[in-house]
């Protein structure tokens, strides 16, 4: 059952009505709240401001746009300056571009030197579609999760994009966010809660048989899962684990000892993302059957979000097989 | 008319020197780091820390305090040991360089020393966090000036072009860069690694103002310093000529010593080198 203290949209399995938008517009709204709060906070773009929305930053604070052009290191780097002075800096570019051109600035400038940067990863996974497999990341998570210092959100939905943006202006340490480009549903609301670090059980059943940990927008394709196995008698846990790095381990290992199965779900290499680290926190404290839900080292294609999700195994008859699967490797 | 008297540049050139023979006791005891690039940049570092930068050592974090960007963090030696004899640490600490629990590091880290302002090590990076400071601060009308040192090999990477046409466009007329022009690199000297030149006319071409110095003469690097507070259009750049290893007549302009640090016997021949150079550069000897 939906968890109802979270106040999650009320027609939330009503895919006809329920509204859709990209999470990237939840970080163009959240960006220029997080602006009127703080006048230190200042925005950095590498020539795709509509694309990322930093242009609805440019036209509230036009002296706080800044263009830093097609040069992705150099706006790694001219963010580190403006945040050792005193600034906030949101960084925007595709995932592809940023973090996957400007890795070593990220690393040397922003997190071995501690800076408080927001890095705006745009376009990230396959759901960017047609553009193909060289504007597709999915390897982004795996890039700033193993770099000390850095904090890595992926929220789920437009909503999510926006509180998460305004908390990480408000967290002084470096940070990795990670968006999409195309429209999913907005499930969350105003109301539900969010914090950085903190996961949610989004779907809770009694006597559960398994877990679907999961992150970004196929989140809700993880809930789609949880109702249809529900009625056919699987019982599941289903945790919105939207802070990949610090992650709640707490969270993580109630999951695993409450219903002894984890399936994790994301629009991300399996090799080092989310499900990793779930993998890590498990295999060292609680050991149980784990199922990845992710791209299995592969690049992508062109094609529609839809397709290229399905297609990857990362849609809801993909969740649910691996729901079952995990199910049969408990031990009896 | 110069900027700066004539006893003032003697009692430089004497502490640099002092300078230098900390930076080869450093580089001796720590077994491991770079030379060429210390040495020849002493001078500069003196006139900085001694004559031309706003900053207390005691108040190290102080606001309005001009930035110094070591954007080339290897020769952070000549760094450590200008900033130890300006009183920011013991130069008994500056003999830990590159220790095991040392906060000197073989690469500069202002989680270790907030002082450094930056965290340098791989290449073509510096440039840009100085415009990214100099931006902030003229967005708050802040009056310091950021100056970034930088070294010539460098600028065969692409970020610090991108960094050089950020602060170009932009006309950061606060900040003053200062490249290390003493043409080594690992591999050889750097026009026949991967050429440079024509730097003055790249720079230019970036929309900066550009002035080319003797890297070695205090005075005439001051008096540059000076004049690129003038410009008001337009970043600066200082191409400061100098010779890698200066002050050791056996390593100068010897590619091989770009990497590595002397040896017990070494050090001792070079610092009695040094010491008997004391009293010969006089304030005449440029004449």
């Amino acid at each position: 059952m939906i968890n109802k203290d979270l106040q999650l949209a009320a027609n939330i399995f009503d895919i006809e009505k329920l509204e859709q938008a990209s999470t990237r517009d939840g970080f163009g709204k959240g960006v220029v709240e997080a602006g009127k709060e703080d006048e230190r906070v200042v925005v950095l773009c590498a020539d795709l401001a509509e694309s990322t929305r930093a242009h609805w930053f440019k036209d509230a604070f036009p002296a706080r746009y800044i263009e830093i052009g097609v040069a992705e290191q150099n706006l790694a780097t001219v963010a580190s300056g403006l945040a050792n002075y005193g600034k906030i800096p949101f960084i925007t570019s595709y995932a592809a571009f940023s973090p996957g051109r400007n890795n070593e600035q990220i690393r040397t400038t922003i997190s071995l030197s501690n800076l408080p940067v927001k890095i705006c990863g745009m376009h990230a996974g396959v759901s960017v579609g047609p553009d193909g497999a060289t504007h597709q990341q999915l390897e982004d998570i795996a890039l700033m999760r193993v770099q000390p210092n850095m904090t890595v959100i992926y929220p789920c939905d437009v909503e999510e994009a926006r509180k998460a943006t305004i908390a990480s202006a408000k967290n002084d340490v470096p940070t990795y966010l990670r968006f999409a480009r195309s429209n999913t549903p907005i499930f969350t609301t105003k109301e539900t809660p969010f914090e950085i670090g903190k996961a949610e059980l989004v779907w809770k059943e009694e006597n559960p048989h398994a877990t679907i940990i999961a992150c970004g927008p196929l989140l809700y394709k993880a809930l789609e899962a949880a109702k249809e196995l529900s009625e056919e008698g699987v019982s599941l846990l289903v945790l919105n684990n939207h802070t990949i790095k610090p992650m709640d381990i707490d969270a993580v290992l109630r999951c695993a000892k409450e219903s002894g199965a984890v399936v994790t779900v994301e629009e991300h290499q399996v090799h080092g993302g989310m499900g990793s680290r779930v993998a890590e926190i498990l295999s060292e404290r609680y050991p149980v059957p784990i199922e990845f839900i992710g791209v299995h080292d592969q690049f992508g294609q062109s094609g529609t979000p839809e397709e290229l999700i399905e297609h990857y195994g990362m849609g809801v008859s993909a969740i649910k097989q691996a729901v079952k699967k995990v199910i049969t490797r408990k031990k009896r | 008319m110069s900027n700066i008297d004539e006893i003032k540049v003697c009692e430089l050139e004497a502490k640099a020197n002092e300078i230098r023979q900390s930076i080869i006791e450093m580089l001796c005891e720590a077994g491991s780091g770079h030379t060429a690039g210390p040495l020849g940049m002493t001078d500069i570092f003196t006139a900085f820390y001694f004559h031309i930068l706003k900053h207390n050592p005691k108040d190290p974090l102080w606001e309005d305090r001009d930035r110094l960007i070591l954007s080339n963090g290897h020769i952070v030696p000549v760094r450590y040991a200008t900033m130890a004899h300006a009183g920011y640490f013991s130069l008994e600490e500056a003999m830990t360089l590159r220790k095991f629990g040392s906060r000197i590091q073989g690469h500069p880290e202002i989680e270790k020393i907030p002082a450094l302002e930056t965290t340098s090590g791989p290449l073509g990076s510096g440039l840009g966090q100085a415009a990214g400071i100099a931006y902030g601060a003229r967005m708050d009308g802040k009056k310091f000036r950021t100056y970034c040192l930088m070294s010539d090999a460098e600028h065969q990477a692409g970020n610090l072009w991108e960094s050089a046409m950020f602060a170009g466009v932009n006309k950061l007329s606060n900040i003053t860069g200062v490249i290390d022009r003493n043409n080594i690199q690992i591999n050889g000297m750097t026009e026949d690694v991967m050429p440079l030149e024509p730097l003055r006319e790249k720079y230019e071409a970036f929309g900066w103002h550009v002035i080319d110095v003797d890297g070695h003469n205090i005075e005439a690097f001051c008096d540059a310093v000076e004049e690129s507070k003038a410009i008001y259009e337009k970043p600066t750049l200082i191409i400061a000529h100098t010779i890698p290893g200066k002050g050791i007549a056996g390593i100068e302009f010897d590619y091989t010593w770009h990497g590595k640090s002397p040896k017990t016997g070494e050090a001792e021949k070079f610092l009695q080198e040094l010491r008997t150079l004391k009293g010969k550069i006089t304030c005449g000897d440029k004449e």
